[in-house]
């Protein structure tokens, strides 16, 4: 364990050494993820078991991607998303899981705070990869790193500063809870732009400043980070409709015209084309939507690597 | 079997007694009170040197699940816990499976009830299964010996039908306790809207939605009379509605629960400790230290637990999957001696009316007081004994507590039902 804390729960349980060790970790499987042969002896013999409890592509594929390449063995347990439903309760299953003996747990799952209740049942490492509407660690670590990577710069000093909006369903989303505090802790200036009925009762809670109005701070941003619009949410009835949504805070030509020279837009994935971002700007040099896909290997790999790889019996790479 | 209390410091406000006396408890009843009192033949003599006598606390608002989901508490359960936490009189709410809303399932209350450790009060629907829809049987339930009526757990969300609610209630005489929660603006809320839902990606439960079924009932109260009593008020704003009609004269009254008095969303963290899950939800610092003043100057009248026992399994699910309230029959006392009687913020008298007069009249039971001819259910309190809330520790059925840890000082150490010792620590 090369990190002061067992667990990736969240950002805010890491210390600024933790975070700039995983990035510069990162950085160094990005290259081996350039190799033709791109796989790592580290984690042979060891168990990774990816518990997701509610649908999830990108990441869970990202995360086993990480694992293999680290040669640990992952192995997929689906549960349902509410444990009433299966007759199993979470801590039962945390319990079967544990006399497996895995070493590492990847969790996602629809219940905020599922993945303290298996941090305080089971022995295992446990990854929190998205828990309802309360965090995703992993994916705060790899939106640092992919702007780290095209600021270009080294260490965490170049956070400093940064202006960066967040933009859209602030309220429901888990990526929020973790960028937003973690790029506040590294001194971007972070705003939260969205619509009240988007926006969370204390939005200062997360470290931010907070507007409904993206044209007054978009000319200022470096960062424009485009959420995506969850079409379930819409029958909450927060929003009118989708297009007066992308009236105001899709980014199109006028909005991308607006922006500031160099800055870039940033999107967790998957985009609604013409909801959040029009076509071009999803197909513009000017987002990192792709470079954000590619940190998150190395990132899942880095954690993996640094919670995993301290522990007795293993050959660091 | 008579009982002579010697040497109790008796405290009761009702029969203006705060002294050191000797009690003799004879067929059911308080047979003398004074000094150096000669035990009769055949009594039992308990010294109660540094203990104090008081009436025998009341709780307005209990929840036993009993019919129906016996494995979290039963009557028999129930009452075993609210002896041992000092209570001798009860009021269930009716939420149980089936629902208490007719005059048979009152009578089975009233008759499993005499076999319980203390007094059971059955409280009945006010609306047919909780529903909200149509009238339950009022009549009929207060002559099976309903004490009031409550759609408690969900509220009514129909503002005409809580008008027929007040005015039909009220050719009986009984109070209608009112559990205030709009349904349209709590909807799948878990925690304090506010700080605690941002933190934790909890749906957030504001409170606008307790006010404004707050205000939206004593405009009703003004329109039909009646008498309206307003459970686990949480906020200082609600608060501060019940000063204003009580300002105005509208016979209104208003309980808070020891959890809403001494925990608030702070004490939730990142460790989801769903025993701090509760309906409504901790509020905020600021809230505690409004509930508190309004207890000592009288806006709030009594102290209820809102005892809801959860099995533990049930609490084990995730936060937003277990089920809301905590455990409190046998906390509230040692929470309210520690937190405010031994700090002097309370004074006793006013403890004695908030847990044990004011309760008795909010139900309409008969009062009881350290004095001749009262009926002897009577609460002797150590106020030094030191305690530890642990799952051991409870009497009953379930462990859900919020309070688990706590170190408190003083409980109950003799707690008399009917003349007999239902309790002894």
């Amino acid at each position: 364990m090369l990190l002061s804390t067992k667990h990736l729960i969240d950002t805010e349980f890491l210390t600024l050494e933790d975070i700039a060790l995983i990035l510069d970790t990162a950085k160094s499987f990005e290259e081996v993820n350039r190799r033709t042969i791109k796989k790592l002896p580290t984690l042979r013999g060891r168990t990774v078991v990816s518990l997701f409890m509610e649908p999830s592509t990108r990441t869970k594929s990202s995360f086993e991607i990480a694992a293999r390449r680290l040669s640990a063995d992952i192995q997929g347990f689906s549960a349902s998303s509410s444990s009433t439903v299966k007759g199993e309760s979470l801590v039962d299953t945390a319990k079967t899981l544990n006399a497996m003996a895995c070493d590492a747990v990847i969790v996602r799952a629809k219940a905020a705070g599922t993945p303290a209740v298996l941090a305080r049942t089971m022995d295992a490492h446990i990854i929190n990869g998205g828990d309802g509407k309360h965090r995703h660690p992993t994916q705060a670590l790899l939106d640092a790193y992919a702007l780290r990577k095209h600021l270009g710069f080294e260490g965490l000093a170049g956070f400093e500063g940064l202006k960066v909006g967040i933009v859209g369903d602030v309220a429901h989303s888990r990526v929020v809870g973790s960028l937003a505090p973690l790029l506040a802790r590294l001194g971007c200036q972070v705003t939260l732009i969205a619509p009240p009925t988007l926006m969370p009762a204390r939005p200062e809670v997360l470290g931010c400043s907070y507007t409904p109005y993206l044209d007054e701070v978009l000319p200022q941003l470096d960062v424009v980070y485009m959420l995506r619009i969850q079409l379930e949410r819409l029958e909450d009835a927060p929003l009118p409709s989708l297009r007066e949504y992308a009236m105001l805070y899709g980014i199109d030509r006028a909005r991308m015209q607006a922006m500031k020279p160099g800055a870039v837009i940033m999107h967790p994935g998957p985009v609604n084309r013409g909801v959040e971002l029009a076509s071009e700007a999803v197909d513009t040099s000017k987002n990192l939507i792709l470079d954000q896909v590619n940190a998150g290997v190395s990132i899942r790999m880095a954690v993996l690597y640094l919670l995993l790889g301290g522990d007795e019996n293993v050959t660091a790479a | 079997m008579s009982l002579l209390l010697k040497g109790a410091h008796a405290i009761d406000p009702s029969a203006a007694l705060d002294a050191t006396v000797d009690v003799l408890i004879a067929e059911g009843a308080v047979a003398q009170v004074g000094e150096d009192l000669a035990a009769p033949e055949g009594a039992r003599v308990i010294d109660c040197a540094g203990k104090v006598l008081v009436p025998g606390l009341t709780d307005v608002h209990v929840h036993f699940r009993d019919p129906g989901l016996e494995y979290k508490e039963t009557i028999l359960t129930g009452s075993q816990a609210a002896v041992h936490g000092g209570f001798t009189d009860v009021a269930p709410m009716a939420n149980t499976k089936p629902v208490i809303d007719n005059g048979a399932a009152v009578s089975a209350i009233v008759e499993k009830g005499r076999a319980a450790a203390c007094h059971i009060h059955p409280v009945g629907a006010c609306t047919k299964g909780l529903k909200g829809v149509e009238l339950a049987e009022m009549g009929d339930m207060a002559a099976a010996g309903a004490v009031a009526f409550s759609d408690d757990g969900k509220g009514i969300q129909n503002s005409g039908m809580m008008r027929r609610v007040m005015d039909y209630a009220k050719m009986f005489n009984k109070v209608v306790m009112a559990h205030e929660q709009d349904a349209g603006l709590v909807e799948n809320g878990q925690v304090n809207e506010g700080d605690a839902s941002t933190r934790l990606g909890l749906a957030g439960w504001p409170a606008a939605g307790e006010e404004a079924m707050i205000a939206r009932d004593i405009e009703i109260l003004r329109l039909t009379g009646g008498r309206l009593h307003l459970q686990h008020v949480t906020t200082a704003h609600g608060i501060e509605l019940v000063r204003q009609a009580k300002d105005e004269g509208l016979d209104i009254t208003c309980e808070v629960t020891p959890h809403h008095l001494f925990l608030n969303e702070d004490d939730l963290t990142a460790d989801y400790d769903t025993n701090l899950k509760m309906n409504p939800p901790l509020r905020t610092r600021a809230d505690n230290e409004a509930l508190i003043e309004a207890l000592i100057d009288g806006v709030a009248d009594v102290v209820a637990t809102d005892h809801a026992p959860h099995a533990a399994h049930e609490k084990a699910l995730e936060f937003e999957h277990a089920p809301f309230g905590t455990t409190g029959l046998e906390t509230a006392l040692p929470l309210m001696l520690t937190n405010l009687v031994a700090t002097g913020r309370l004074s006793w008298n006013r403890l004695v009316e908030v847990m044990a007069l004011e309760p008795r009249r909010i139900l309409g039971v008969d009062p009881v007081s350290v004095a001749v001819g009262s009926a002897a259910d009577l609460t002797l309190i150590d106020p030094e004994t030191p305690l530890t809330v642990t799952p051991e520790y409870f009497k009953s059925k379930s462990a859900n507590s919020a309070f688990l840890g706590q170190h408190l000082r003083g409980a109950a150490s003799l707690t008399i039902v009917g003349g007999a010792i239902a309790w002894e620590a």
